[in-house]
């Protein structure tokens, strides 16, 4: 079934906007998505009618918004199909997610010498994290290569595992290379060694359909804002026997139970890992962003976006000199790109004067630039909204730029 | 010429092109038919690093006319010809004509946005590098 993108359109009002004088094609879906209206309406009406701390409050308007931040909870398990809504945890985004393991699985789990697992592909939020914790443990990180195009070697973890591995921690779908991971494949494999696995589905959630318990998943994290949902809100699922194993993340209101000078207990799951005041209003927009994807179906997006993909590639491959950074035959959401010599700064320069927002640079996957030997690309990245009428206007600034510089 | 009378020129090229694609191509092919850096000159001493674009410029004093002589070279052509045009309005003058110029130039033919912090161009950085290698030579040979 296609998408009635006309319809979907009227729900983003940002999208009727004009950029230069120019509608705006927005292809920048990868950074961040644009908020339907009952997602940007929901975070007012939280403010104007349900605004109350959470949890221990007696009075009214504080049971009902704990009853609406604890209904967004249980929203986010089944969207992921968690076993239960203590193993969902609300976090500022996936780098906080990301953190909070490194920190608490880290520092709990890992001595000297201990190995934890990326791949190549990472986003720096599944590297710097790692890297901090090898300074504090002296833990060493090891890499999972990728091939010329930029398709995940999983052959070689088994020989990567070894008695000191305590984590793999990998990316669903690559954001700089659209590759999608085989992560039920490294799953499976890690736990043969008894490894656990963190997948990092920040460029996954919004794009395809995401079941933590089929994947066998330990951890897996996103943000909200990359699935049509509002900017500092995320989510860190995690088994209840690893967060239940590991120490809480920070210290506070909320996560505790007990408070003496002489000891402090600790909360349950999940209020254990939310110290501080919650962000239940980022949490209810969340909820309401999860039930707009619902009604359009994951299923029918991802069709969606594989179609546009697909036309994209296909149409900007008869443009002179043009090279697709990331060739995996399994790949979702986006296509990273050089054309010619052209620096990725200089044409998405040209590209923003015609209205059309692309992400250019290294996209915070350095290491993905250096095996290919490149500064950076440019990326057109997609969402549920976006068109092939969208499409062919990239093509065609493309084409204007490549002219611009190449004449 | 003097240093205004090099901006008034270049916002004379720029008068007409109302269209901003225009005005990029303008500035592309000015980055594209500059003169070129010697490629050992291109050293980190003088790189002025943006977010995405490397542009490095270089200054020599020539005591003999009391001027300085700048180059400068990008690896984008939009940063490169910023460059270019900021070299031709500062180079040849005094250190004194420099620190003390007003570059109008820049909001005249529409690149004004492009001085902002926030931009990841650097122009604002070429500015203050080149100002401050007037200021450098102008303490150094005591003038």
């Amino acid at each position: 079934m296609g998408l009635d993108t006309n319809k979907i359109r009227q729900d983003f009002p940002i999208l009727a906007k004009e950029i230069y004088k120019k509608p705006l094609v927005y292809l920048d879906n990868a950074a961040t998505t644009q908020k339907p209206l009952c997602v940007i309406e929901k975070i007012t009406e939280g403010y104007c009618d349900c605004n109350a701390n959470i949890h221990r409050g007696v009075h009214f308007l504080s049971q009902m918004a704990t009853e609406a931040h604890e209904a967004a909870r249980e929203n986010v398990r089944s969207f992921i199909n968690a076993a239960s809504a203590r193993e969902v945890i609300f976090t500022r985004g996936t780098t906080e997610a990301i953190n909070l393991v490194a920190s608490s699985f880290g520092d709990s789990q890992c001595s000297e010498g201990d190995e934890i697992i990326v791949s190549q592909m990472e986003h720096h939020s599944n590297i710097v994290p790692w890297q901090l914790l090898q300074a504090r443990k002296g833990i060493v990180l090891k890499v999972i290569p990728f091939d010329e195009n930029g398709v995940l070697k999983v052959e070689e973890l088994n020989k990567l595992i070894t008695p000191k591995t305590k984590l793999v921690s990998i990316a669903h779908v690559s954001n700089t290379l659209a590759t999608v991971n085989p992560v039920k494949e490294v799953i499976r494999i890690a736990h043969e060694h008894n490894v656990p696995v963190l997948v990092d589905g920040a460029q996954s959630i919004p794009h395809l359909a995401v079941d933590v318990q089929a994947l066998d998943a330990d951890f897996y994290v996103f943000s909200g804002h990359k699935i049509y949902g509002p900017t500092g809100i995320g989510v860190l699922y995690g088994k209840e026997r690893w967060l239940e194993a590991i120490p809480p993340y920070q210290g506070g209101g909320e996560m505790i139970q007990k408070v003496t000078f002489e000891k402090t207990t600790f909360n349950e799951l999940p209020f254990k890992f939310e110290a501080g005041t919650p962000d239940y209003i980022g949490s209810t927009a969340l909820s309401a962003a999860l039930n707009y994807v619902k009604g359009i179906g994951i299923e029918n997006i991802a069709q969606h976006e594989h179609e546009l993909l697909e036309y994209a590639r296909t149409r900007m491959a008869e443009i002179d000199g043009m090279r697709f950074i990331g060739n995996s035959p399994q790949r979702s959401g986006l296509v990273s790109f050089l054309v010619g010599d052209i620096h990725p700064y200089d044409m998405g320069s040209i590209l923003d004067k015609l209205g059309i927002a692309v992400r250019t640079g290294h996209h915070c996957a350095e290491p993905v630039m250096q095996a290919f030997g490149i500064e950076g690309t440019v990326r057109a990245s997609f969402a549920m909204y976006n068109t092939k009428e969208e499409i062919d206007i990239l093509v065609a600034g493309i084409e204007r730029a490549r002219k611009m510089f190449q004449h | 010429m003097t240093i205004n009378e090099k901006q008034d020129e270049i916002i004379s090229e720029f008068e007409f092109l109302e269209d901003w694609l225009d005005k990029y191509q303008q500035i592309i092919d000015k980055s594209q038919s500059g003169q070129k850096m010697a490629e050992e000159d291109k050293v980190p001493e003088n790189l002025i690093e943006g977010c995405q674009s490397k542009v490095w410029v270089k200054a020599e004093y020539n005591a003999e006319d009391g001027k300085i002589y700048y180059q400068g070279e990008s690896n984008t052509d939009i940063a490169g010809g910023i460059v270019v045009m900021l070299v031709e309005v500062l180079s040849g003058h005094t250190p004194d004509e420099i620190i003390e110029s007003d570059l109008y130039f820049i909001d005249r033919i529409g690149l004004k946005e492009h001085l902002s912090p926030t931009r990841s161009n650097g122009m604002l950085a070429m500015v203050k590098q080149m100002r401050l290698y007037a200021v450098a030579f102008k303490s150094k040979m005591g003038l």
